[in-house]
């Protein structure tokens, strides 16, 4: 299921960004691109970090960005960015990030079984390694596949 | 019997809660253990009836002036840390739930 949303067109590597709203633009503007979302979508992602604090850095180096679905989400869809050099979101322990996830969904059921792949994805150290490191999509696909494999 | 309750709360909406909540229901699967999990973020929380409390460290706080267990969890997709953690706790409360 995973591969249906991570694909060459929603994932960007190496990505160079000035700031953390910068870094989430680029993942929400994936997301656009794929049409799962509107803009103000993905300026309600950046807002939530703005009034929150960096909530969203759940684990060392990664970032999982999302709002509320009213925000305007259109469907289910992720993206997969990764940061070179890493982005400081403020988030103590966790910082700094290296792989954001762009994230949204129309309804509250439809999306676990998606949040469950990528947790399952990123989960894993030797994963998450790999992902960084990976210079071309097919590398991240692959790495996809096997997890979905696993 | 009362089963044991569970909150597991993130900042804002429950994107980030539902992975924390997705990887403690496998570590409770692992461990046999039985309880019911559910996602809150600050809006829901506070005032929900729970036994147990997880959350991240950034608002622990607000769940310590409370008599009621809580922990907090850095890495959300880290079941060793969140068995590390939990497990104990959990373990303890259902011992005194019987």
């Amino acid at each position: 299921m995973l591969a249906d949303y991570l694909t060459p067109a929603t994932i960007r590597l190496r990505v160079g960004a000035d700031g953390w709203p910068a870094a989430l633009q680029q993942a929400g503007n994936l997301l656009v691109g794929a049409g799962a979302c509107t803009p103000g979508y993905v300026a309600a992602m950046v807002e939530a970090v703005e009034t929150l604090g960096p909530y969203i850095v759940l684990a060392p180096g990664l970032a999982f960005a999302h709002a509320r679905p009213e925000a305007g989400a259109l469907r289910l869809g992720a993206s997969l960015v990764t940061l070179d050099p890493p982005v400081w979101f403020g988030a103590a322990e966790n910082d700094p990030v290296a792989v954001v996830v762009a994230f949204c969904t129309c309804d509250d059921q439809g999306h676990i079984e998606l949040l469950a792949e990528l947790a399952h994805l990123l989960g894993d150290a030797q994963r998450h390694t790999r992902i960084r490191a990976a210079e071309d999509a097919d590398e991240v696909l692959a790495v996809v596949r096997r997890a979905g494999q696993g | 019997m009362h089963q044991l309750r569970i909150m597991v709360v993130c900042g804002f909406g429950l994107g980030t809660s539902m992975i924390l909540k997705l990887k403690l229901d496998s570590v409770l699967r692992a461990s046999g253990l039985q309880a019911t999990t559910f996602c809150a973020d600050m809006t829901t929380g506070p005032g929900s009836a729970y036994d147990l409390v997880v959350t991240s460290h950034d608002l622990l706080p607000r769940f310590q002036q409370d008599h009621r267990p809580a922990i907090a969890i850095r890495n959300f997709l880290s079941e060793a840390e969140i068995s590390e953690k939990g497990l104990p706790v959990i373990r303890q409360l259902l011992q005194v739930e019987r």
